[in-house]
C-alpha cells in the first residue's frame, strides 16, 4: 500500500480551486481568441473581447476570474492500492476547498440548508464529491468551480427509446436555446446519455471537465457533439446573449449503459468561465 | 444608431428618455448593489410601511454579490448576476424612482412595463468579466444588512463603468431583436 497524506491531499485541494478560480484554461482562452476573430456581430466582437481581457486581467492579478467563484465539485479517482493517513479523506477535501476560498479571495456562495433559513456556511464548504476506486496507487483529482447562473439553466429528460438521435438533438438544443442570455454565453454544454436518472445527470457534469476542443472517443458521438455545437450557433443567441454567431465554445457529450425501457438524457451548461484543474498525486 | 453615451449618477427620468437600446453607456457615480435576499428585506419594509435604508430616486440597482477585495483593491471581482431572480421585485423599486438596473439575462414582461410607466432602464454589463469591471469600481462601501455579507446592500463610487442598454423605457429588447437577425434556418 502507498500511504498519502490527508494534509498533502488537502494542500493539493486548495492549489487546484485556486487555480481554477484565477487562470481560465488555455483550451478556453484560445478557442475565445479564435472565435473572436469570426464572430459577424460588432457587439459580440466586443463581448468577446472583454472576456479575453478580463481573463488576462484575472491572471495578471490573481484574483477571481468571475465574482462567482461557484461551488466546488471534485472528481477523485482513488487508486485502490492507496491508504490515505494522518485524517478524513473528505474532511481533507473541505479543509482544502475551506483554505482556498476564504485565503484566496473568493467568494463563498455556500448555504448550509437549502431550503428553509438558507444561511451561508461561510467557507464555501461543503463540496461536492465524487469518489471512484480504480487500480493502481495514484490520486487523480480533478476540480471544477461551479457557477450557478448557469447551473440554473440545466434540464435532464427521461426520454423514451423511440425518441433515438432525433429526440436528444432536440432537448440539448431546446435546453441551450431557451437558456439564451442567462447562462453567460459562449457556454460550454456538458451533455450526460443514458444510465439512470442521477447517472446520466453525473455524467453531464463530468462532460464540462473535457478541455473545449477534445472530441469523444466515439467517432459517432464526435459526429453528434460537431452537430449539436452548430445547431446552437444557429441559434443567434451570441456572446451575452446580444446576438452573434458565438453561442457555445463546445458540447461535449458522455455516454452510458442504460437500461431497455429508458433514454435519460442530462444537459448541464457552463458559462464561458469553465474552470476546471486536475492534478495526480 | 448605437452612441456611446457618458452617465453621471443621480439621473433624471428626461436622461433615461433619452437612452436607447444598443446604446453604450459608461456610468460615473454612486450605484447601489442589491441581489436576491437584499431585495426581499426591502420589499417586507415597504409591506409594513416603513421606510427604505437607501434612496432610490434617480438611483441604479447592480445586481451583483461581489467576491471579496483583495488588500490594496476597493473591491473583488463585481460581475452581474442573473436579473431574473429580482423580477418580482422590481416593479415596486422602479414606483419609488429607481432609474435602472444594470445585471444580465431577460427580465419579465411586468418589470418591462413597470420601466416603460417610470421611464427606467436595463442595462448589461457583460456577464464574467468581473475582474475587468472590478476595475472601474473605485470605492465600495456596505450600507446595510452587512449580515448577509456579500449580497449585502453596498455602495459602489464607479468611473466609466461599462454597461450596455438592453432594454429602453420605450421597452426596446436586444435580446429580442439581436439574435434575430445572426439566426440561420
Amino acid at each position: 500500500m502507498r500511504e498519502i497524506k490527508a494534509e498533502l491531499i488537502k494542500d493539493t485541494v486548495r492549489e487546484l480551486f485556486l487555480e481554477a478560480n484565477y487562470f481560465i484554461g488555455r483550451d478556453v482562452y484560445e478557442k475565445l481568441k479564435e472565435l473572436r476573430e469570426v464572430e459577424e456581430s460588432p457587439v459580440g466582437k466586443g463581448v468577446l473581447e472583454q472576456i479575453i481581457r478580463n481573463n488576462e486581467i484575472a491572471a495578471e492579478e490573481k484574483i477571481a476570474i468571475c465574482q462567482d467563484t461557484g461551488m466546488a465539485v471534485l472528481f477523485l479517482e482513488l487508486g485502490q492500492e492507496v491508504q490515505i493517513v494522518g485524517g478524513d479523506l473528505n474532511e481533507a477535501i473541505n479543509a482544502g476547498v475551506k483554505e482556498a476560498y476564504t485565503e484566496g479571495y473568493l467568494r463563498k456562495s455556500i448555504v448550509a440548508d437549502p431550503l428553509f433559513d438558507r444561511i451561508n456556511t461561510g467557507d464555501n464548504t461543503p463540496a461536492v464529491i465524487y469518489t471512484q476506486i480504480v487500480p493502481g496507487d495514484r490520486v487523480r483529482i480533478m476540480v471544477t468551480a461551479k457557477g450557478f447562473g448557469s447551473e440554473n439553466m440545466s434540464r435532464i429528460k427521461m426520454l423514451k427509446p423511440a425518441d433515438g438521435v432525433e429526440g436528444v438533438k432536440d432537448f440539448v438544443v431546446q435546453t441551450a436555446v431557451e437558456a439564451g442570455p442567462n447562462p453567460c454565453p459562449p457556454i460550454v454544454v456538458g451533455v450526460g446519455i443514458g444510465g439512470t436518472m442521477e447517472k446520466a445527470a453525473l455524467l453531464s457534469k463530468w462532460a464540462l471537465l473535457r478541455p473545449v476542443g477534445e472530441q469523444n472517443k466515439d467517432p459517432r458521438y464526435a459526429r453528434l457533439e460537431a452537430e449539436l455545437l452548430e445547431e446552437i450557433n444557429k441559434s443567434g443567441i451570441g456572446p451575452a446573449g446580444l446576438g452573434g454567431r458565438t453561442t457555445a465554445l463546445a458540447v461535449n457529450i458522455e455516454y452510458f449503459p442504460t437500461h431497455i425501457a429508458g433514454l435519460p438524457v442530462a444537459v448541464n451548461i457552463c458559462c464561458h468561465a469553465a474552470r476546471h484543474a486536475e492534478r495526480v498525486i | 444608431m448605437e452612441k456611446i453615451i457618458r452617465i453621471k449618477t443621480p439621473v433624471t427620468t428626461e436622461e433615461i428618455r433619452k437612452l436607447r437600446a444598443k446604446d453604450s453607456v459608461l456610468i460615473t457615480g454612486e450605484i447601489y448593489t442589491a441581489r436576491d435576499a437584499a431585495h426581499k428585506r426591502l420589499i417586507k419594509l415597504l409591506e409594513e410601511g416603513k421606510e427604505l435604508p437607501i434612496d432610490l430616486k434617480g438611483h441604479f440597482i447592480y445586481y451583483v454579490g461581489p467576491a471579496p477585495a483583495k488588500p490594496g483593491y476597493a473591491v473583488g471581482p463585481a460581475g452581474p448576476t442573473t436579473s431574473y431572480r429580482m423580477d418580482p421585485y422590481t416593479p415596486q423599486l422602479l414606483q419609488l424612482g429607481l432609474k435602472g438596473m444594470i445585471g444580465k439575462g431577460t427580465r419579465s414582461k411586468e418589470v418591462i412595463e413597470a420601466m416603460k410607466e417610470w421611464g427606467a432602464v436595463y442595462l448589461a454589463a457583460v456577464g464574467g468579466a468581473a475582474a475587468l469591471i472590478s476595475q472601474s469600481i473605485k470605492r465600495a462601501e456596505v450600507v446595510c444588512y452587512g449580515d448577509l455579507g456579500a449580497e449585502a446592500i453596498h455602495r459602489f463610487y464607479v468611473e466609466d463603468f461599462p454597461a450596455i442598454v438592453v432594454v429602453d423605457s420605450e421597452g426596446n429588447n436586444l435580446y429580442e431583436t439581436e439574435p434575430p437577425k445572426y439566426q440561420v434556418e
